[in-house]
């Protein structure tokens, strides 16, 4: 058990006289750590040295947003999950649900289960997307890994990537030592992912040392794509133009299981346990992990007074075309799932498929100038 | 640095190190222009990785803000700090190579003189109002027994501020005063201090961000100053203080007398309680940056140099006079309307009384030069030797 002396010494301090300051805060850490939970587990650290204020940090230092509900914590490793549960799980359940402690979270990455999904209009629906994070057993995470893990990991990815073949065969662009056309070409293909600025992720420690031991690979045809070292060690994206949803997930599930088929080989199998699926820095993505989405034109349907409600039934989220926190240019949006834990990857990608055909269904009678009031869907 | 301590903090490492190598860990610091980056080498990374300070702090936390901000080619900054007073100790086969280079080779058996008395200060209380707008001087102090800003919790942090409130608290005369705290500051409260160019913020430079001292903001920051708005305090910035004393005009010699004589008596008030400052006969005042070692002084003016500033040979000037020029927003700002921020350079193996004493001599050269250059005549008989 790794001893965090830096705690030990903050012992000498009382609760009160530790406990942050949370008057102005309002993200889901703030709203759950009592000083009693505080006093209870501020004793504890992780066995790589991961403690309570290192949990709660990023949310301490950023009080949120009155409309927005940050989650306002990351884990450290995969040992925070359990060592800070008094802390977490009711954090998840707020966040996922209320998803319970003894709740069991089922995995399933078979793409035939999918149902549909290879026709979603191409006249509305420009582009389709699934992504999720993996973190690799046996090494902490972004937040507070070493820059000797960090290039463990790095070195690992780029030893299971390289040995991808077929539609999945590509290349590894590190971030440090990036020539300029690389980068340019990255950055035109969307693909470049840069140093954070987001306080919320500067604050929990993941972006020290940038750039070293970060950088993007991607196949040949440029349809799957891997961030390594990003928020998480992984971050798998599939993606292709138009709204062949099933071909995205196909491809999705296809890749993440030879990927992780290597990673075991090593010893290294990813991060999952079954009550919370799979293992990532933000209690958010918990469980799946998995954003599908698609970008998709509803310059009527979004203007409508029960658009809201229908994404919401649909267990659906709306951003704008620049991701998070972004606004929608042009009537354009991107749609995608709102749930990560306490359903599968196909079940949310099943959400998403049958959700946006009944959006563009919806669209289509707007256009004509149709009441869609016999087409509100009952909550899912 | 007692053996006991050095037993723990042997035994400590020991039990947090994990199976990866120095070479392993070794930061890559192929694109940087740092003090660290300069005197860091593997070796030296290897013997100190397997060292802590008794409260925690390790190497890695020493050079994270150096690691991340490799530095302008033109701008050489330190790129480590300190957590704690134990680390300019634990880690001295780093710091005292960082500390020779910023300090003008000042060399780990060197000792520092400190002289607080502004009677030793000759003139000063003439320089011309015409040229000198303003005159400030500056340093920061830190709390013995608590952890520095990049390290310290929340308790810490709290108690530096319950401790700098109740000293500041029984100033009396000239210096009595108010605390503003930075978390309960009403909107016009906080209108007049920017007004007044008293407010600090959040810091948002890299470098001082990725050290960790702008952690839970702005619990128990604050910003203490006199009813006559010539002293101020900051609490829980960059150090547990930075004491400044400031008035329009060129009367120094009367800013440095209250200088002194307020940080003597917070010293003595803290004293009272049964704290004292952090010093050392060899690094004097011990603050965060090891650039601020020493007196951790600046003493400066705001002065109008349109024509000096101009002359070719007045960064040679300065240079000779070891002063250095700023922008009037502060470091790394440009000058404005000919206005240059003129200031002492070094910080370490000079007392206070000299540094200002420097810029006093220097500030009155530099304002003759300029006075020359205005009537067209030259200026290279006023060219001064190197001090």
């Amino acid at each position: 058990m790794t001893k965090n002396c830096h705690n030990d010494y903050k012992m000498k301090f009382s609760v009160d006289e530790e406990y942050p300051d949370l008057s102005k805060h309002n993200n889901h850490m703030a709203k759950v750590l009592t000083k009693e939970i505080y006093g209870k587990l501020r004793g504890k650290s992780t066995p790589s040295g991961f403690t309570l204020d290192d949990v709660i940090q990023t949310g301490v230092d950023n009080p949120g947003h009155p409309f927005i509900m940050t989650v306002g914590c990351v884990a450290g490793d995969e040992e925070s999950y359990e060592v800070f549960k008094d802390l977490l799980d009711p954090i998840i359940s707020d966040r996922h649900g209320g998803y319970k402690p003894t709740d069991k979270h089922k995995t399933d990455l078979n793409f035939e289960n999918l149902k549909g999904g290879d026709d979603l209009d191409p006249n509305y629906v420009l582009s389709s997307r699934v992504r999720t994070g993996r973190s690799i057993k046996g090494f902490t995470l972004p937040p507070h890994n070493s820059r000797g893990e960090r290039r463990g990991i790095e070195k690992l990815s780029i030893e299971a990537l390289s040995s991808l073949d077929g539609e999945f065969k590509g290349k590894y662009y590190p971030l440090n030592g990036m020539t300029d056309a690389e980068q340019e070409q990255l950055i035109a293909d969307h693909f470049l992912f840069d140093k954070p600025v987001s306080p919320l992720l500067t604050c929990s420690g993941m972006a020290r040392d940038w750039p070293d031991g970060r950088g993007i690979w991607h196949n040949d045809n440029k349809t799957f794509l891997v961030w390594v070292n990003e928020e998480d060690h992984l971050r798998v994206i599939s993606m292709q133009k138009g709204g062949n949803m099933k071909e995205v997930f196909r491809r999705f599930c296809v890749g993440l299981q030879k990927i992780e088929e290597i990673f075991k080989k090593h010893n290294h199998g990813f991060m999952w346990n079954e009550h919370l699926g799979y293992i990532l820095t933000c209690p958010s993505n918990l469980g799946t992990g998995l954003r599908g989405g698609v970008h998709v034109k509803l310059p009527k349907l979004s203007t409508h007074p029960k658009f809201e409600e229908i994404l919401t039934r649909l267990r659906l989220q709306k951003r704008g075309t620049g991701g998070v926190d972004t606004a929608s240019v042009g009537g354009v949006f991107d749609i995608s799932n709102a749930d990560r834990l306490g359903s599968s990857e196909v079940e949310q990608v099943q959400l998403v498929v049958d959700g946006v055909k009944l959006m563009v269904e919806m669209e289509k009678k707007l256009e004509k100038g149709e009441s869609i009031d016999g087409m509100i869907p009952a909550q899912k | 640095m007692s053996e006991k301590v050095e037993n723990i903090c042997h035994a400590m490492a020991q039990l947090t190190l994990r199976e990866w190598s120095a070479e392993d860990e070794f930061p890559d610091l192929s694109q940087h222009s740092n003090l660290m980056a300069k005197h860091l080498t593997t070796d030296m990374y290897s013997r100190l990785r397997e060292r802590v300070t008794p409260t925690g702090f390790t190497l890695d936390r020493v050079i994270q803000p150096g690691v991340d901000n490799p530095g302008h080619p033109f701008i050489m900054t330190v790129g480590c700090v300190a957590g704690d007073e134990e680390t300019y100790e634990v880690f001295k086969e780093l710091l005292d190579p960082v500390i020779e280079d910023r300090h003008g080779g000042y060399k780990p058996s060197d000792k520092h003189k400190t002289d607080l008395n502004p009677d030793n200060l000759k003139g000063g209380d003439d320089l011309d109002p015409n040229y000198v707008l303003s005159s400030r001087v500056r340093t920061g102090r830190s709390i013995r027994g608590f952890c520095l800003p990049p390290h310290c919790s929340r308790g810490e942090r709290r108690m530096v501020e319950k401790l700098s409130n109740e000293a500041l608290d029984s100033l009396t005369g000239d210096l009595k005063g108010k605390y503003y705290a930075l978390k309960n500051m009403t909107d016009a409260e906080q209108q007049q201090l920017i007004d007044d160019h008293f407010l600090f913020d959040k810091p948002v430079s890299p470098l001082l961000l990725a050290s960790g001292m702008a952690r839970d903001w702005p619990d128990a920051r604050g910003i203490w100053h006199n009813d006559n708005k010539t002293f101020l305090v900051w609490v829980n910035e960059e150090d547990h203080l930075r004491v400044i004393s400031m008035q329009k005009g060129g009367n120094m010699k009367e800013v440095f007398n209250r200088f002194c004589t307020g940080l003597t008596k917070i010293e003595s008030l803290f004293k009272e309680k049964g704290h004292e400052f952090m010093w050392n006969e060899h690094l004097g005042y011990v603050l965060t940056c090891p650039s601020n070692l020493g007196t951790g002084l600046r003493a400066g003016v705001h002065m109008k140099l349109p024509n000096m500033s101009k002359h070719a040979k007045f960064e040679e000037v300065l240079k000779r006079l070891r002063l250095q020029k700023r922008g009037t927003g502060g470091v790394d700002t440009a000058a404005v309307g000919g206005v240059f921020d003129i200031s002492n350079a070094d910080r370490l193996g000079f007392s206070e009384v000299e540094l200002v004493q420097m810029v006093v001599d220097g500030v009155k050269l530099l304002t003759e030069m300029e006075k020359r250059l205005e009537k067209g005549q030259s200026i290279d008989d006023l060219i001064p030797a190197q001090k």
